[in-house]
């Protein structure tokens, strides 16, 4: 997840910090990193993505290119979610996160 | 009502919360009004300026609206290049109580812009020639920046339509340009008239007037004839490149003006630097970045391209059916020097176009002096020197140089040339020269060879 402070970033693509978890053991033990990136770039954030091996992408403004880019490579892209991170990190976990929530 | 604006228009309160936004911004960003009701509107926006620094954020008090360009992602996923203006809004008493914000799609113009930008022109400069191809590649990315300018060339070359069409290109673009002639007014009015002034600075100043810093702001002042600045108003302009404030005439509280300066001059600057006319300094803070425009005779093959496009442009605006130029007419345009450059050339196209009442322009609708000018021919070592002359010498040095090429000098050295074959026997010489002794006598006389 794209972050912009406490909230998911706007742009995917101007966004220099990332949230990343796992969900697979989250009552015990749900490890959340924060990774700073050295400049804004959707090419370099998509890079990050595979390269972790992430699944899903929770984040708000992007492009079509990436989008589709992300979506071939089998990541799967919640997009136009709007909010503070915590929040919808929340409400992905019970499965609830649909894209263009707004949680505000 | 709002709805009826064709820009998208959002009004924020102080906390740059969304309260209201029209139909066109819902279009524009893809979010409805309902949803997007009281969300920070950078989420709604979702603009690069959002994230890189909104402008709501540093809008002085008491200052105008901003105006940036910048692109935002809609819910489509489409990236919309777009042009935002942002305005502080005040209570009576002068609170802030939110901002008004409007969005311009920029789209349809970037289409023509693609459209109509081609390598041989920029804006409505045209030319084929290498030193104009340079010129055309390097303007855009002038645009682009926001350091001062100076532009440089003879009269006539197109200096104000560059500054014109960088100022369009540029990220400016919304915002005024406002051009001012340095030369053509006195001293102190042109103080008044560029930095303003307030209520009763001098006698006669019944009003403040703002000054065309001040009208510029968020756009391009053009100081044209730059060179004609009087030095105490050059120390003046170089206050203000060193911290952009504007303080009026009679006036304590400077203005802070983002305006962006280019200036052109068809002076020798660095020349006047070193006659102690223009102050270095200012030369220095000027010459960021410049441009010189050649004269119309060092762009080769610019001079048919442009006959030919005047005449197109003008026979169509006169609704007149010239098809083109008599080979003699061509060759007199061809090889004229042009010492007014590009409007001297289209002057001359003009004065054609309407005294022509045939198909075709022939010698004798070209303006007379054309054909007198003529003996220059197409030898541009000649071309140079005469300009050269022209520029440089003294008038009579001219003159001189303009009585060996008439037919009387050449005569008149023709019978120098034949009296010394001759020895100095004028029968001799008359028959050298096929004429008859009284003939010989006569012209002798008239040219007053003893």
């Amino acid at each position: 997840m794209p972050l912009y402070g406490n909230d998911v970033a706007p742009r995917f693509d101007l966004a220099t910090e990332v949230m990343i978890t796992n969900r697979d053991d989250y009552s015990d033990g749900r490890e959340e990193k924060i990774v700073v990136l050295s400049q804004a770039s959707a090419e370099q954030l998509c890079h990050l993505i595979l390269a972790e091996g992430i699944d899903v992408v929770i984040c708000s403004g992007i492009e079509e290119e990436y989008y589709q880019f992300l979506t071939w490579k089998k990541v799967q892209v919640l997009d136009s979610v709007i909010g503070p991170w915590q929040m919808v990190l929340e409400r992905f976990l019970k499965d609830r996160l649909k894209p263009g929530d707004i949680l505000y | 009502m709002i709805d009826e604006i064709p820009l998208g228009v959002v009004i924020l309160d102080t906390d740059r919360r969304i309260v209201l936004l029209n139909r066109s911004f819902e279009a524009l960003t893809g979010f409805s009004r309902d949803e997007a009701a009281g969300i920070p509107c950078y989420h709604m926006l979702r603009s690069r300026i959002c994230i890189k620094g909104c402008p709501a954020l540093n809008i002085p008090e008491d200052s105008e609206p901003a105006c940036v360009e910048s692109d935002l992602i809609n819910r489509d996923r489409m990236l919309v290049p777009v042009r935002i203006n942002i305005a502080s809004l005040h209570s009576p008493s002068g609170k802030l109580t939110g901002f008004l914000e409007t969005l311009e799609d920029l789209r349809p113009l970037r289409e023509l812009d693609a459209k109509i930008s081609h390598a041989f022109s920029f804006a409505n400069l045209i030319g084929r020639s290498p030193q104009m191809e340079k010129i055309f590649q390097i303007l855009p990315v002038l645009a682009q920046s926001d350091s001062s300018m100076l532009i440089t060339g003879e009269t006539g070359t197109g200096k104000d339509m560059v500054a014109e069409a960088v100022h369009q290109a540029s990220s400016r673009a919304k915002g005024s340009f406002v051009k001012v002639n340095c030369g053509a007014l006195p001293e102190t009015l042109l103080e008044s008239e560029l930095f303003g002034h307030q209520k009763g600075a001098f006698t006669g100043a019944v009003a403040s007037k703002p000054g065309r810093f001040r009208l510029a702001h968020n756009g391009t002042l053009y100081l044209t004839e730059i060179g004609d600045l009087p030095l105490s108003l050059q120390v003046k302009l170089l206050t203000f490149f060193d911290d952009q404030v504007v303080y009026p005439l009679g006036g304590t509280k400077g203005f802070q003006a983002n305006v962006r300066i280019i200036a052109a001059t068809h002076r020798n600057l660095e020349q006047m630097v070193r006659e102690g006319r223009f102050r270095e300094d200012l030369l220095f803070r000027l010459n960021v970045v410049r441009i010189h425009l050649p004269p119309l005779r060092e762009r080769e093959g610019d001079s048919r391209l442009l006959i030919d496009y005047f005449l197109n442009d003008l026979t169509s605006r006169f609704r007149k059916n010239i098809k083109g130029f008599s080979k003699k007419a061509l060759s007199i345009l061809m090889n004229y020097l042009y010492p007014g450059n590009v409007r001297e050339l289209k002057n001359i196209i003009e004065y054609a176009v309407n005294i022509c009442q045939e198909g075709q322009i022939k010698p004798h609708h070209l303006p007379t002096y054309l054909a007198e000018a003529r003996p220059w021919g197409k030898d541009t070592d000649t071309v140079k020197e005469h300009v050269s002359l022209s520029v440089q010498s003294d008038p009579n040095e001219q003159k001189l140089l303009e009585t060996e090429h008439t037919w009387a000098a050449m005569e008149r050295k023709m019978i120098m040339d034949a009296l010394v074959k001759a020895g100095g026997r004028r029968s001799k010489t008359a028959e050298l020269l096929g004429w008859g002794r009284s003939t010989l006598w006569r012209k002798v006389k008239q040219y007053g060879i003893d």
